[in-house]
């Protein structure tokens, strides 16, 4: 998931300004700073890696599900969980370097509802733990059992909210190799893995009304220090769900020395294969300005390996998160040699 | 040609030194006293904006524990039942010597800040502020004192200064202040953020204990202080007419004394419309400096002053103003633009006059005088209508505006009417008059008094100014003194650090004292009439000393019985003035709770609405009411000892024991300090007016000799013209003052009943001062004395041949 939202996050934070896409240069070096890095090899353990990993200076816990309400009507939403530290570790009280920020919306194909939340870790308000799984920052929670299995989700803003049941109906994938996932061609990685299968029922509130909804989940958890190279400025990142049962994730880092894809396929299964960088091709087809900066709302993707040639549309183009960080993240219909429904995120669009 | 006209324009003022330096001095002065004014105004205008920004969270609802601090965890609590809050830590912190303010603010949920947001260039500001070992922002001058102190620290935190950042306080990290204050899971407030989610329980659901307070109207400072800073900018205004007088004396003697030079320069063939150009050219270039040397004085008076403006309006009305005074382009230009607008209307009736003034023409002095005369009439009228159109404006224009307006139509109107009543009183005193010199005297002044009058008008409102603002002023002293004799009921007061404490020391006091009695106090914003006002309501307990000693102003019958049996409500004088209520009428506190009226008492403390209730019936209807504040009643012989037994007993700090003779003399200090730039400005602007003066005279000086001179030829020796100069002079200026005298009075009472009310919302007796008015006489008749001395030396030191030369020369 998106590893630029957090670039600056300590300076947007401050200045409630939005945030332009500021690349990592200033910051210093992760080993200056006393960051740990992902290193390739090191296997993920769980349930101690559904928690925190404080030594790292980013984090997430990146909900999205497509949803029907009982007319078949389509709605999104999305809950995300993101931790940044200013130094690496943990302390007590208000001495905690860890900040954490919540973001929740919901989106029709008429309406996008959207709110934030900012913690201070160490005091209580915002944070993970496991044993049982908790994340939270103020009312808004996602909590269950340390496998992940069954999860309880409720965020609410200004004008929704939602409460979902959530029940994995797969195994956890790993992306990259073994959880080890490159996002770039000079070797920037991050550890991520995801829970792509979760089945979903509850209700969402609406200015219109509650409604009861149905649908799928997608889970992503990554952690790192150093996601992005210099000269990356965004990313559009997909995961899709074919109504043959398959999955795709896939991401396309924008960046000066050209375009870094790569992805997983993920068979109906669970059994999922790494996608060798430049291998999954995306091609924005048309633009809209509907609620911000311009940003492609309907693209083309091609997997030949896979036979894959889809085009997917925005179900709402004006699904805006006009948050501290400002980017686009809606829910998706998918056409094509492969028919279904997904989310799409594309940052660094508001410069 | 214009070269050669420049010349000989200038020529004109190498010949007059003295001269030159009169009309600079006058405009500086003019320009110094306003611009001043306008330095402080905006001095403290731009702190409040700073504060007002930098609390800028001051408009948001707050929720505070009544009994003192709340446990962080109550905040965690709040924020995880869906809340959006941010909590604040604010403390006294020392630092060596000094006692600082530390405000910690949680800069993540907390509003954004102005000094803050200059951070947002630097990426290692918040990791710093949070994670590191903490930032500090204060003010430049502070944050220098802060980076010698902390020097030594351990771990110490980083200083920066910044400008947003009010005068004496500390902004950091609440996790900071937590650790310089040594209170980690303590906060003092949590501020109710504006945006909040859908389906949130209740806050008196969840906490029931916490007082939810509304948040202060955004300007509350700047409205409260308006009427201070509308004072300070009508005194300025004042000063600079005063001045102006003196511009206007002598431009007008300029021309007078060039007419021959004028009519030399046209008769060469100088056209009128490029010799005018040049002399406003003139006046302008000496606008503009005389200007520019009153900004730097204005500087270095407004330099001067500002310390004790700041005190008062922190004393007075807790605004925070910082001592010091920054150079601000407004100011300047204002400065400037007064001076060159100021020169340009003094100068211009002078401008004109030469402008017309026939090429052969040899207009004497006593033409002068009959179309003077013949304005007078005039004159007179427009002073009626002045005074009239103040009245009317009191009449038709709320407020605080409307009672300067009345100020300036009376101020102006009287000073219109001076020279004609003067007129009036000199044919009086001609006709009374016996003896040729004494006729001669006489008519002699009638005849200086278009020349004069203006001078004498300066001298009148600056006279009279004096006289009503200082009646003012000693009527305020003496009512609030005598009024703090009486409000001050109780010899000890002390402030618990929170209710526990509170409630513990006053069981530990009960056997020890006559009484305690609680000061126990909670705001309310009433409905009905009332509605819009933020009324702090007092319970009070059933005490003797309250119904002995509290000053009532109107009162119901059985008022304190009524009161006391939670029946009614006594309101104070702000309150009753604003909404227009009193004895008879009832009060709306909340939606259950009305009360009748039972009586107004004065209250001078504060320009707030205050309302007093039973001790019973305020906890009835407020939830949370903080009891940390007592007053005792004991022999004043035992206080000291007392004192020192509730200071060891309860640890408490020095300032948590105020006795009643330290309180008055706070609160009179207070006092003073607020008009003690009221007494600099008084005394400036009497200085300038008797320099008026002395410029009118040396104006007329050069005018009178074709005058003096035939007198002279008939026999009256040098020294007794120029003692009958000397008296001429003070019986002018005495006559003034005399006319000065009502007006002051007059002026008094604007101040105290339609100024003060409009200003405070209190209304005070007037009382009478004679000695002052006397010593302001003899200082009227000492600036008069001293001004004329000067043309009375040169006519006295005068050789003959100069009278001689008047006949020779045709003028």
């Amino acid at each position: 998931m998106p590893a630029k939202l957090i670039l600056g996050l300590c300076m947007a934070i401050l200045f409630a300004a939005p945030l332009r896409a500021q690349g990592y240069a200033g910051l210093g070096s992760t080993a200056e700073a006393g960051f740990a890095t992902p290193e390739h090899g090191r296997p993920l353990v769980f349930p101690r890696d559904h928690g925190p990993h404080p030594e790292f200076r980013i984090e997430w816990w990146y909900l999205t599900a497509t949803l029907a309400g009982p007319d078949g009507t389509p709605y999104g939403i999305q809950w995300t969980l993101f931790r940044s530290a200013l130094a690496p570790g943990e302390a007590e009280g208000w001495q905690s370097p860890q900040i954490w920020m919540g973001h929740a919306a919901a989106t029709s194909a008429r309406s996008h509802h959207f709110a934030e939340r900012l913690g201070r870790g160490g005091i209580g308000q915002a944070g993970v733990r496991t044993g049982p799984f908790e994340a939270w920052i103020d009312d808004w929670r996602m909590a269950g059992d340390d496998g992940l299995r069954a999860l309880r989700l409720t965020a609410r803003g200004g004008d929704f909210a939602y409460d979902l049941h959530l029940n994995a109906e797969g195994p956890l994938v790993l992306q990259g190799d073994r959880g080890y996932s490159v996002k770039s061609a000079d070797g920037q990685a991050s550890y991520y893995y995801s829970q792509p299968s979760y089945r979903v029922t509850g209700t969402l509130a609406l200015p219109s009304g509650p409604v009861a909804v149905t649908g799928q989940g997608w889970l992503d958890r990554e952690w790192s220090s150093q996601p992005l190279a210099a000269d990356q400025s965004g990313w559009d990142w997909f995961s899709l769900s074919f109504e043959t049962g398959a999955k795709l994730m896939g991401f396309r880092l924008r960046g000066t020395r050209g375009d870094f894809t790569s992805g997983t396929w993920i068979a109906a299964d669970g059994t999922a294969t790494a996608l060798t960088p430049g291998a999954l091709r995306a091609e924005p087809l048309e633009s809209s300005d509907a609620a911000g900066p311009e940003v492609p709302v309907r693209w083309r993707l091609q997997l030949p390996e896979r036979d894959l040639d889809i085009e997917i549309a925005a179900l709402n183009p004006a699904a805006w998160m006009g948050t501290r960080f400002a980017y686009w993240e809606g829910p998706v219909q998918i056409e094509g040699s492969h028919r279904g429904r997904g989310y799409l995120e594309m940052t660094g669009y508001d410069d | 040609m214009r070269r050669a006209a420049l010349l000989a324009l200038w020529s004109h003022w190498r010949r007059h030194p003295l001269q030159l330096a009169t009309l600079l001095a006058g405009l500086a002065l003019a320009t110094a006293l306003w611009s001043a004014v306008q330095a402080i105004n905006a001095e403290a205008r731009a702190s409040y904006a700073r504060a007002a920004a930098q609390i800028g969270a001051g408009g948001l609802d707050r929720l505070e524990a009544p009994g003192g601090p709340i446990p962080l965890a109550r905040y965690v609590a709040l924020r995880r039942a869906g809340w959006q809050l941010s909590p604040v830590l604010e403390g006294s912190w020392r630092l060596g010597e000094r006692r600082l303010r530390v405000a910690g603010i949680e800069p993540l949920s907390h509003p954004p800040l102005p000094a803050f947001a200059a951070l947002a260039e630097d990426a290692t500001a918040l990791p710093q502020m949070i994670a590191a070992g903490g930032l500090l922002l204060a003010a430049p001058d502070l944050a220098a004192d802060l980076a010698t102190a902390l020097h030594e620290m351990p771990g110490r935190p980083q200083v920066r200064a910044s400008d947003q950042v009010p005068p004496g306080l500390v902004l950091t990290d609440i996790g900071v202040a937590a650790r310089l204050l040594g209170r980690p899971d303590q906060i003092d407030r949590m501020l109710i953020l504006p945006d909040q989610p859908i389906g949130l329980a209740p806050l008196s659901a969840l906490a029931p204990d916490l007082q939810r307070l509304p948040g202060r109207a955004g300007s509350d400072t700047a409205r409260l202080t308006d009427s201070f800073h509308l004072n300070l900018t009508a005194f300025g205004l004042l000063s600079f007419a005063v001045g102006l007088f003196i511009v206007h004396g002598t431009v007008g003697l300029a021309f007078e004394q060039r007419r021959a030079m004028i009519r030399t320069l046209r008769a060469l063939g100088l056209p009128m419309r490029l010799l005018t150009g040049l002399m406003l050219a003139e006046v302008m270039a000496l606008a503009l400096l005389g200007g520019l040397v009153g900004l730097g004085l204005g500087y270095l008076v407004a330099a001067a002053l500002l310390p004790d403006v700041a005190a008062t309006l922190r004393g007075l009305y807790g605004a925070p103003v910082a001592g010091g005074l920054t150079l601000r382009p407004a100011w300047i230009g204002s400065g400037l633009a007064m001076a060159l607008a100021g020169t340009l209307a003094a100068s211009l009736h002078a401008l004109w006059r030469a402008a017309r003034m026939p090429i052969l023409a040899a207009p004497g002095l006593q033409a002068w005088a009959e179309r003077a005369a013949r304005a007078s009439r005039l004159q007179a009228l427009a002073g009626l209508g002045l005074i009239a159109a103040g009245l009317g404006a009191l009449w038709l224009i709320e407020g605080l505006i409307g009672g300067f307006a009345l100020l300036a139509g009376l101020m102006l109107g009287a000073a219109l009417l001076l020279p004609p009543a003067l007129a009036a009183l000199l044919r009086l005193g001609r006709r009374r008059a016996r003896g040729v010199v004494a006729e001669w005297l006489w008519a002699d002044m009638r005849a200086q008094l278009p020349g004069i009058g203006l001078a004498l008008m300066a001298l009148l409102l600056a006279l009279a100014t004096n006289i009503g603002v200082g009646t003012m002023v000693k009527s305020f002293r003496q009512t609030f003194t005598g009024w703090l004799d009486q409000r001050l009921i109780s010899e000890l007061y002390v402030t618990a650090t929170d209710d526990d404490q509170g409630a513990e020391i006053a069981r530990w006091l009960a056997p020890r004292v006559q009484a305690v009695l609680p000061i126990r106090s909670v705001d309310f914003t009433p409905g009905g009439a009332a509605a819009g006002q933020t009324v702090t309501v007092y319970g009070v307990v059933d005490d003797r000393s309250y119904r002995d000693h509290w000053p009532l102003l109107q009162t119901a019958p059985r008022a304190w019985d009524r009161v006391m049996a939670g029946e009614a409500v006594f309101i104070n004088e702000q309150l009753a003035r604003r909404v227009g209520i009193g004895p008879g009428d009832s009060l709306t506190l909340a939606p259950n709770w009305q009360l009748p009226i039972a009586g107004v008492y004065s209250d001078y403390g504060n320009p707030t609405g205050q309302a007093i209730v039973a001790m019973p019936s305020l906890l009835a209807h407020a939830s949370a009411v903080p009891n940390r504040r007592f007053g005792l009643r004991l022999p004043a012989a035992e206080v000291p000892v007392l004192a020192e037994a509730l200071r060891q007993r309860f640890d408490l700090p020095a300032s948590a024991l105020i006795d009643n003779a330290a309180l008055k003399a706070q609160s009179l200090a207070i006092f003073d300090k607020t008009f003690v730039v009221t007494g600099a400005l008084n005394l400036l602007t009497l200085g300038v007016a008797g320099f008026a003066i002395l410029t009118s005279l040396l104006t007329l000086w050069s005018l009178r000799l074709p005058q003096i001179a035939p007198v002279w030829a008939l026999g009256l020796t040098r020294s007794q013209l120029a003692r009958l100069e000397i008296g001429r002079s003070l019986l002018l200026a005495a006559l003034t003052a005399l006319l000065a005298l009502p007006l002051g009075l007059l002026l008094a009472w604007a101040l105290l009943a339609v100024i003060n009310v409009q200003a405070f919302g209190w209304q005070l007796p007037m009382a009478l001062f004679p000695l002052d008015w006397l010593r302001l006489f003899a200082l009227a008749l000492l600036a008069a004395g001293l001004a004329a001395a000067l043309p009375a030396r040169r006519l006295y030191r005068l050789p003959p041949s100069d009278l001689l030369k008047v006949f020779a020369n045709a003028r």
